[in-house]
């Protein structure tokens, strides 16, 4: 177990080095550095450029080296906890980013929490009463969900909110608290904010989550060591939460690889909508005005926290199944 | 435990073992049925998916015929009518049969919130025409110019099905116009994940070994990036420069790029299995080129597979331009996607004043509900021998 | 009611979309106390489906349209029961179910869940119907354990179903079945999926359990040689109906029904006589004038001088398992498959090559084939005009011309033929392939090459999904035959098939072998379709082959413990002939290093074949004449 763990890890290594590498070359990609692009802005609006700064920042963040050296050195950073400099807000990238990366993943986690407590019992309900009338009512839900652009929820959520309530539910907390340091009461505002956007960006991954889950479920349940375990005189439901459940919980898990990167991908847009302080809006802005540092930034974050969270599933994966704990599993 | 011997019983019924059933019609039909056939005929049975391939044949049709369908042309602004709310079809004005007619629209500047203020006028009735020529004149496909439309607006009258935006356009029209960019992107998006994806994963499965996990690698590391973001970043990296064309086919590049990896992943794992299958290697054992246990054998035998997941795959793609052109990311006027006019609702206080800049969504939710049943459907269908 | 359970006039239907199936129609039978009742039938004979009206387990699609199943608990005299009056999910249906009535499954390898422990999927059963404490249930599931034969029984409670042998799962799951001591055990095929050796000791624990735990069984099976060593009672059914009933010795030797005539009559059995033919149900019948038949080949007359067609000569080869991950040190573990083996086949003979599963000749096979290239060794083929031809050093052409003279037929007959393409189509490819361009001539070329395998050549445009188990096997016979090969090799062509249209294939093979002046290498995990096809046999275990014989000689005088073993466990379906389940050499056979004296197989000794004379050879230690001298001789003596 140890062993596979040290192994997963060290597999990891090769994996964020490329990612790194690929968020690297967006970085560098649009022509000329910033700075040349903001000497060329200042210039043309008649201001006086402070070539001693720029020279100072040009040295401090190493723009003169070659690419390779500036790869390392934002390497070595990135690993120090030191994500560059942001050229739009002149500070660095952390201090610009603050809580908004946790806030990120706070949302990200809860989405996830939603998704998997909703689409569990109602995977395991479609999957035994399949082709009843509750089967139909929420696989249709479940096609409307997919098919809704979450962006269009959160729209339509804020629109009913401002039509009927007359209130304004964006944000993720309550303004006082914006830009202040964590406190009890700061927290309990998020949580009293966060229901709306997690309830938008979850829609989607649980209508597909429902869907594998019970195509899953209707898999084992025709297998045969089901029909062992009825033969042996136990009851329907306890032989599907002691059988088929149990099995049809791995891909569950396996999926956290592929839900995560889906989550946050639509926490992006719905915090645009809805005006959330996550790291959403300020990636759009980062990208509208080329601010390259920023925006690799959030990228290289949240896929690593994609990688990370793959890792956890194959953990988890490794100590429920004895299959793959044990190295067995070679069924012909 | 004393009992009576078992009797020795003889069924008495005559037997005949070489009694054949006669074949039917059907049987004989099904038997010499080729793959195709039987996945149509299983497909058929799928009516929600029929239902969503006619819709979508009828939605390409209008995309295709967009300047005879759209009463107003792309660009046309009616400045009198900025903001103005959907006008209904009446078909009888005071319970006397008219025939499909619209009431003109009054207008008055509410002083006290400064709002524009359409009401429906309802002793002017307008007749709408059909089949007919307008004012609304174009260019054909940029081929020859014409002004003939299914529907014209009323001669003194306007005919704002969907009601206008903030320069007084027609949304109907609009929006009319912009699937003819919404659906055609993501088919070519998915035409360059479905290469892509195809030589990829075909490589993958049917060499192994290096290729195979290098590959595997690369759709490891594709795949933790989440989609959307990165696909911003990518795009947001195309030059300003670009022509509104290149920009579009900028973008269902972007699409198809980075949507290769699960296409390759089916195709691979569908490989891997079917290299296991026996009749795969008695074509080999017989002699048969690459080319030949290719094309004859493994192609045909997941092409379906392959038609069904693309065909869920392009739903994904109209999506994804619809969000990124709705954040400003992705196309920009000229260019007109259905995610371009919502990009006017990007604001909330403009939406619940004018709630028809929502309605562009419609046909996005219809086409992506119609694509999934459709592919459902195809999958469903694709393997018409299990 | 005298009897532990009778059913009377059960009648099953499946609702289908195409309309109501009747599955089973009106079966009446009885499975009197202690005693054991066979239920045989080939596949869709409905027997499946009574013992899953019996246990309430029916599939959702089908129920029990009429009729009675009475059950006489012994625990409580005096009450009958109709099972097929409670409701399957009832809880008095579910007390009957694994506590009165259990059932052993066919498959091992997937009637066990996969991440539960054996003890765990065991010590259930109790729970559920005995009230008793956990530690109690645990000692009386350790006892079982111990019972149906597992070393360490409590080593075994916490192993899961994948790390143990196909053998073992078995007793497992039989372990299962029987914890609550159930008054009746029903046995759908419990030993199809086992190999012989395995089957006669799986087929010994049941008897010896059904006396020490006097419990009824129903058997059900496709396999007369069991039924002849297990039942006192027999039911034939056919169609979902019986066809004949009536005591084990009613039903052998003096079987009335047409079918169950036919059914014995198409069994190969040992005692056949030389020339003696199988009897199918249905006969091929081909066109008096085919041309393939008809038509003088230009063959060469065969002769006893002639070199081997074929000569394998010191063929080794070993897989590696890779173990380890990405970044530690990975141990490669080699597994031998394929251990120093040399054989010829002659011109015109049917060589028979029998092995259990994993024993390597599958992998053999391959080789000969240039499928899988060997570590070391040699293949020689030889051409019409005996020259010789190095198979392994065979560059792109000459490999090309060699595929056509050397044919392979596939165990699995779904999975053989691609089901996209029609019969002209799949008779045809290697026609095409090789080089016979033309339509038409392709066509009658086909149409003759499915008449001589019985196929009726309207049928030219059918896609194989339209043909049962055995007409596909034709149709891969014919595809066999297409380009006229010397030699074809036989990969268990008929293992998949109905006793009946087994026969029909065999008989099919040999006469082609005739008419066309064939060579087989038939590979059969059953010994006694072997004898029917083969004039010369070898054995293989483990990769090695330990035994090659005349057929006559080999199961008159087995020398090799191995095939010994194999030839003692093979059930025949003749009365006169019942297994010796006392004396099983069974259980250590097919560990070579367990053989007795002559025969080990250690890191020490040196292997030869040794020749015994007339063809009949065995292989032991190098030098060790003597001591297999003596062997022989205890042997004849006793």
């Amino acid at each position: 177990m140890l062993g596979y763990m040290v192994n997963r890890i060290l597999a990891m290594v090769p994996t964020l080095l490329i990612i790194s590498a690929i968020i690297f070359v967006l970085i560098q990609l649009p022509p000329g550095d910033f700075l040349e692009t903001q000497i060329a802005e200042m210039q043309s609006q008649g201001e006086n450029v402070d070539q001693e700064k720029i020279e100072y920042l040009r040295t401090e963040y190493g723009l003169d080296k070659p690419m390779y050296v500036q790869y390392f050195n934002w390497v070595t950073g990135l690993i120090q906890g030191d994500l560059g400099y942001s050229f739009e807000h002149e500070l660095p990238v952390n201090e610009v980013i603050g809580d908004r990366i946790i806030l990120t993943i706070i949302l990200a986690l809860a989405a996830t929490l939603f998704t998997y407590i909703l689409s569990f019992p109602i995977g395991i309900y479609t999957a035994v009463n399949q082709y009843s009338v509750g089967d139909y009512v929420f696989s249709f839900v479940g096609f409307i969900g997919l098919a809704t652009p979450n962006f269009l929820l959160a729209l339509i959520l804020l629109y009913f909110a401002n039509v009927w309530f007359g209130t304004s539910i964006g944000g993720l907390m309550d303004e006082e608290f914006i830009g202040q340091p964590w406190s009890y009461d700061k927290f309990l505002s998020v949580l009293e904010h966060l229901w709306v956007p997690v309830i938008v960006i979850g829609t989607s991954g649980t209508a597909g989550m429902i869907r594998r889950l019970r195509a899953n479920l209707l898999d084992e349940l025709s297998k045969q060591y089901v029909i062992t375990a009825k033969a042996k005189g136990q009851s329907p439901l306890k032989i599907l939460l002691k059988y088929p459940l149990r099995l049809a919980i791995n891909p569950f898990i396996a999926d956290i690889g592929s839900i995560l990167p889906d989550l946050l991908s639509g926490s992006v847009l719905v915090a645009v909508v809805m005006g959330l302080e996550t790291t959403g809006p300020m990636l759009v802005n980062s990208l509208l005005s080329q601010d390259m540092y920023l925006a690799g930034s959030f990228l290289i974050i949240e896929a690593s926290l994609v990688v990370v969270g793959v890792f956890v599933s194959d953990l988890i994966l490794v100590a429920i199944d004895p299959r793959i704990r044990l190295g067995g599993g070679a069924e012909k | 435990m004393s009992k009576q011997p078992l009797e020795h019983y003889v069924n008495p019924a005559p037997f005949d073992p070489a009694s054949v059933t006669e074949l039917t019609p059907q049987q004989e039909r099904y038997y010499t049925a080729s793959q195709w056939q039987i996945m149509w005929w299983k497909f058929k049975k799928h009516k929600l998916a029929v239902y969503s391939g006619i819709i979508l044949l009828c939605m390409y049709t209008v995309a295709l015929f967009a300047e005879i369908v759209a009463p107003y042309s792309l660009h046309n602004r009616e400045i009198d009518y900025i903001y103005a709310p959907p006008q209904v079809v009446h078909l009888f004005h005071e319970g006397e049969l008219i025939g499909p007619f619209v009431y003109s629209f009054d207008y008055n500047l509410n002083m006290e919130n400064l709002q524009r203020e359409y009401t429906p006028n309802l002793t002017k009735i307008n007749k709408l025409q059909f089949f007919c020529r307008s004012n609304q004149s174009y260019e054909f496909w940029g081929l020859f110019s014409g002004d003939f439309h299914i529907v014209c607006p009323p001669d003194n009258s306007t005919f704002f099905v969907w009601g206008t935006d903030r320069l007084g356009r027609d949304i109907f029209s609009r929006i009319i116009y912009g699937s003819r960019i919404s659906l055609t992107i993501g088919l070519i998006g998915v035409f360059i994940s479905f290469v892509l994806g195809t030589l990829l994963g075909g490589m993958a499965g049917y060499f192994g070994g290096l290729i195979d996990s290098m590959v595997l690698r690369a759709i490891e590391i594709l795949k933790s990036f989440p989609s959307l973001p990165l696909f911003m970043t990518i795009s947001a990296l195309l030059p300003v420069t670009w022509s509104p064309l290149g920009v579009f086919f900028g973008i269902s590049i972007i699409l198809g790029f980075l949507d290769w990896p699960g296409l390759a992943r089916a195709v691979r794992s569908k490989l891997l299995s079917l290299r296991e299958e026996d009749f795969t290697t008695a074509a080999q054992l017989m002699g048969a080129s690459h080319a030949r246990v290719i094309g004859r054998h493994l192609l045909p035998s997941f092409s379906s597979h392959l038609i069904a997941s693309a065909t869920l795959a392009v739903p994904m793609m109209i999506l994804g331009e619809t969000s990124l052109s709705f954040l400003g990311l992705g196309l920009r006027a000229p260019i007109t996607s259905w995610g371009v006019l919502l990009n006017e609702a990007t604001n909330i206080s403009a939406v619940v004043l004018y709630p028809w800049l929502l309605l562009p969504v419609q046909p996005v939710i219809l086409v992506v509900l119609c694509y999934n049943f459709l592919g459902d459907g195809l999958r469903d269908a694709a393997d018409p021998y299990k | 009611m005298n009897d532990l359970l009778q059913v009377n006039d059960l009648r099953v239907a499946f609702k289908l979309p195409e309309g109501e199936l009747n599955a089973v129609k009106g079966v009446s039978f009885r499975i009197p106390k202690g005693k054991t009742v066979s239920l045989v039938g080939e596949s869709g004979s409905g027997k499946s489906v009574v013992s899953q009206a019996i246990m309430g387990i029916l599939p959702k699609i089908a129920h029990v349209a009429s009729g009675q199943i009475l059950f006489a608990d012994p625990k409580n005299p005096g009450e009958i029961l109709d099972i097929a009056q409670i409701h399957p999910d009832s809880r008095q249906m579910r007390n009957i179910r694994g506590g009165r009535i259990s059932m052993v499954f066919q498959e091992p390898m997937t009637s066990l869940s996969p991440v539960h422990t054996v003890g765990n999927q065991i010590c259930e059963a109790l729970e559920l119907h005995r009230s008793m404490s956990a530690s109690q249930a645990l000692e009386m599931t350790t006892d079982m354990l111990r019972m149906v034969g597992f070393p360490d029984p409590i080593r075994a409670m916490q192993t899961y179903p994948f790390e143990l042998s196909g053998g073992l799962r078995q007793r497992a799951v039989i372990a299962m079945a029987l914890v609550c001591h159930p008054a009746l055990l029903v046995a759908d095929e419990p030993t199809t999926a086992l190999d012989v050796t395995i089957q006669a000791q799986i087929l010994k624990l049941i008897k010896d359990l059904q006396i020490e735990l006097d419990m009824s069984v129903l058997m059900i099976t496709h396999d007369l040689g069991v039924v002849t060593n297990m039942a006192d009672e027999v039911v034939v059914m056919y169609h979902g109906e019986i066809m004949e009933s009536g005591t084990v010795e009613d039903i052998f030797r003096h079987a009335s029904h047409p079918y169950l005539k036919a059914l014995l009559n198409a069994v190969p059995r040992f005692d056949m006589k030389p020339g003696e033919r199988l009897k199918p149900i249905r006969e091929i019948i081909h066109a008096d004038d085919n041309p393939i038949l008809t038509a003088k080949r230009k063959r060469r007359v065969i002769s006893e001088d002639d070199p081997p067609l074929l000569e394998v000569k010191n063929i080794n080869k070993s897989f590696s398992i890779r173990k380890g991950g990405f970044f530690s040190k990975s141990i490669d573990e080699k597994v031998l498959a394929v251990d120093d083996i040399s054989f010829y086949v002659k011109r015109g003979e049917c060589l028979g090559l029998v092995g259990e599963s994993g024993c390597g000749k599958t992998t053999l096979s391959k080789i000969i084939m240039r499928a899988l290239s060997p570590d070391s060794g040699s293949v020689i083929f030889r051409d019409q005009e005996n020259n010789p031809v190095d198979v392994l050093s065979l560059k792109k052409s000459e490999l090309f011309d060699f595929r056509e003279r050397v044919q392979f037929m596939f165990q699995d007959p779904y999975s053989s033929l691609n089901p996209r393409m029609t019969v002209q189509e799949l008779i045809g490819e290697p026609l095409l392939i090789h080089g016979m361009k033309n339509v038409a001539e392709r066509r009658k070329m086909v149409e003759r090459l499915m008449d001589v395998v019985g196929l009726a050549p309207m049928h030219i445009n059918r896609y194989p999904h339209s043909f049962s188990g055995g007409q596909r096997q034709r149709i891969g016979i014919a595809r066999a035959l297409a380009l006229q090969p010397d030699l074809l090799i036989c990969d268990e062509p008929v293992s998949a098939l109905d006793v009946s249209i087994q026969a029909q294939v065999l008989n099919l093979l040999k006469d082609l072998k005739e008419a066309l002046g064939l060579t087989y290498i038939f590979i059969s995990h059953n010994l006694a379709v072997i004898d029917y096809v083969a004039d010369r046999i070898m054995v293989m275990c483990s990769g090695r082959i330990v035994e090659t014989a005349p057929k006559e000689l080999l199961f008159k005088n087995p020398v090799h413990p191995y095939t010994r073993a194999l030839v003692s466990a093979v059930p025949d379906p003749d009365l006169d002939r019942p297994l010796d389940l006392h004396d099983l050499l069974a259980s250590k056979a097919s560990i070579p290093s367990k053989w007795p004296a002559p025969f080990t197989v250690d890191e020490v000794n040196k292997m030869e074949m040794f020749d015994l004379g007339g063809g009949h050879f065995v292989r032991a230690c190098k030098g060790s004449d003597a001591l297999l001298m003596s062997h022989l001789e205890t042997e004849e003596a006793l």
